[in-house]
């Protein structure tokens, strides 16, 4: 009988090149690479200083994100400065002279790399995907090996569709119970993140397994493995299962028919085998968690929003509580919002919008609170637009803007003032992330969209009964 | 990529933990096509305050960090955000290496791309230097050994290729490029080539 093998060994396996060598790691092929205008101008100039050519541009997809305007002036994109638009425009030239696709600003497929890969049915169980872009973990949900890798790395990838790789070692973390109302997938990552700590992945790939993760739907399970990287690991993974098949059937890059069947009958080998063994296992009840809120400036710095922010174990939570201006023994809740912003990889697919305008549906926000709606990507817009929900929006007084990273990076100019404090649903609320001296409070759409309607830190539960 | 084999050098010492990328240098630093330059930017929002005036007690800034080459880092530095502008900021600025307990997985990887040394020490050796900021000491890459304020030596690992990657300036894009008859033949054997017409 052969050795059980987890998922991560399967999908490992079958990447290999090149086995590992005593003087070398392991060359791994990669399926497919996903690129943007910000971590990939050096990759290509690399490329040309080695006169080196793209070896599948047909495995090469590109997108712009991170550095774009969401606000048109005149029908023109609003770019802040010279420089995020040469970035643009350089990605648009590489493209071209490689043959890659590019879904440009105003194209129907652009969007944040990590919303349209799934979307287009480029992700799918099984393969290995990356992007010089540290949330690329995000694809896990589908079951593929997906990470975030520098921008050498994606020189490498362009040149060889190869990289060479460590074999990491594989965490199991098994989550019960369920998710209570008002109590959504990211939630669950900030607790997840809150008790094991930011560095707990660290060299790990992580498997989320149990009931709790088999009853989310696949944009809840992208959010999941989205924050894998504020655990510290570098890709996070579920095994794919009919939720998985169901998403994928009928998408633009998946086929239909009798290969569709085939290729389900292949993904459905795939999760961890019975009595297959992860190198270190840890378990999480996901019943017992409230609506989370980040206190601190990093990810693991959280709290239930209803929970007394606890007091500083160290100097580096001292230090956080300071620059949050944030006192400790009391809950976050009622703190005022300058800014609520609902938009990124890890909360910006439609359901997230839907979530979110269930909140605000017929009431409008705090005056003295500005609300960004930002969607993950041209086609959510669109799908959102068809629902109405961007109407329920600007009723509710939110700016409804163009697809992109936005506030989750703050680089295109969409950013925090110093001191300002934002109801996030992005990934990261280290200091400056939305803008210098800007302060990050991590939570849901559902809990973001509460907070905008009451001008400060809320509890979404109230606004959820009907 | 210049190869690396010793560093010596006083320490500059920054003992916060969880240290993440976007310190090292924050995104709206990224909007360049290039990678040399990114120097000046290096953990500008700690380094200069709001005015953009340099903060005289942030390490860095201090007479004696001038010419450092070895940044003592806390655990788990370079977590967060891929961006190898991190590492191309520490190298721009003159760092050869970090000294830390843990160092972020793909920062560490970056790290090394870039022959910036990444050195993983065990708590109480790393204790020690950032007790003793400014301490002279001396990275032996090939042996894998730091020496200590104290007279004594911390190791550190380096999987193989790696530290061969810091000794001989050669990256891994010289051996893919060399590995392509493997490659090919992977890629022709590949069963599920779904990305294929």
């Amino acid at each position: 009988m052969k050795k059980p093998r987890t998922l991560f060994d399967k999908i490992w396996d079958a990447h290999e090149a090149v086995p590992a060598g005593p003087d070398h790691p392991a060359v791994i092929y990669v399926d497919t690479h996903l690129i943007h205008e910000v971590t990939s101008p050096q990759a290509f100039a690399l490329l040309r200083e080695r006169g080196l050519r793209v070896r599948r541009p047909d495995r090469t997809w590109a997108t712009v994100d991170h550095s774009i305007p969401t606000r048109f002036v005149e029908g023109r994109p609003a770019f802040l400065n010279r420089a995020t638009r040469n970035q643009v425009e350089t990605l648009e030239r590489n493209c071209e002279e490689h043959g890659i696709l590019l879904f440009r600003m105003g194209d129907p497929g652009q969007g944040i790399v990590h919303v349209i890969g799934p979307e287009l049915g480029l992700t799918q169980p099984g393969r290995v995907i990356v992007c010089g872009d540290s949330h690329t973990s995000t694809h896990g949900a589908f079951g593929a090996w997906a990470f975030g890798i520098g921008t050498t790395e994606v020189a490498q990838v362009l040149a060889t569709q190869c990289l060479l790789q460590e074999r990491p070692h594989t965490l199991g973390i098994e989550i019960s119970g369920r998710l209570g109302a008002g109590v959504t997938a990211k939630d669950l990552i900030l607790g997840v993140i809150r008790r094991f700590g930011v560095a707990a992945g660290r060299g790990h790939v992580i498997e989320y397994r149990g009931g709790a993760v088999r009853a989310l739907d696949m944009e809840a399970r992208m959010t999941l493995c989205n924050m894998s990287i504020e655990a510290g690991a570098r890709a996070g993974l579920i095994a794919p299962d009919e939720t998985t098949f169901e998403y994928l059937e009928g998408r633009e890059q998946v086929p239909s028919g009798d290969a569709f069947a085939g290729l389900v009958a292949r993904w459905s080998r795939l999760p961890t085998d019975e009595g297959a063994a992860f190198d270190r296992s840890l378990s999480f009840d996901a019943g017992s968690l409230e609506p989370m809120v980040t206190w601190g400036t990093n990810p693991g710095m959280s709290c239930g929003v209803s929970e007394a922010v606890p007091a500083p174990a160290d100097a580096e939570e001292r230090a956080a509580l300071d620059y949050m201006g944030i006192e400790a023994g009391r809950p976050l809740l009622g703190r005022p919002a300058d800014v609520v912003f609902i938009g990124s990889c890890t909360n910006a697919r439609i359901s997230d919008l839907r979530a979110a305008a269930r909140v605000l549906a017929g009431r409008r926000t705090n005056p003295a609170t500005q609300l960004l709606v930002v969607p993950g990507s041209a086609k959510v817009r669109r799908q959102a637009e068809a629902e109405g929900l961007d109407e329920v929006f600007r009723a509710a007084g939110a700016e409804w803007r163009a697809p992109g990273c936005s506030m989750c990076i703050a680089m295109n100019g969409d950013r925090l003032s110093p001191r300002e404090l934002a109801v996030s649903t992005s990934n990261r609320n280290f200091e400056g992330r939305q803008g210098p001296g800007g302060r990050t409070v991590l939570a849901s759409p559902v809990t973001a969209a509460a907070s905008a309607l009451a001008g400060a830190v809320a509890d979404p539960r109230p606004f959820l009964q009907d | 990529m210049d190869p690396v084999v010793r560093i010596a050098s006083r320490t500059v010492v920054l003992p916060a933990d969880n240290v993440d990328t976007d310190q090292i240098i924050p995104a709206r630093f990224l909007t360049g096509t290039r990678r040399d330059g990114l120097g000046a930017s290096l953990f500008a929002d700690w380094r200069r305050d709001g005015a953009g005036e340099l903060r005289p007690d942030f390490p860095l800034n201090r007479p004696e960090a001038e010419g450092s080459r070895i940044l003592v880092a806390g655990a788990n530095f370079g977590c967060g955000s891929s961006r190898e502008h991190a590492p191309w900021a520490l190298t721009d600025y003159g760092f050869a290496a970090v000294v830390s307990p843990s160092i972020a997985d793909i920062f560490k990887g970056n790290a090394v791309r870039n022959g910036l040394v990444p050195v993983e020490i065990e708590p109480s050796a790393h204790r020690q230097l950032v007790s003793r900021p400014g301490a002279e000491i001396v990275i032996d890459v090939q042996a894998g050994s730091v020496s200590l304020p104290d007279g004594g030596s911390a190791r550190f690992e380096l999987a193989p290729f790696a530290r061969r990657c810091l000794l001989t300036g050669r990256g891994p894009l010289d051996f893919l490029l060399e590995r392509e008859a493997a490659i090919l033949r992977y890629e022709q054997g590949k069963d599920d080539d779904a990305a294929a017409p």
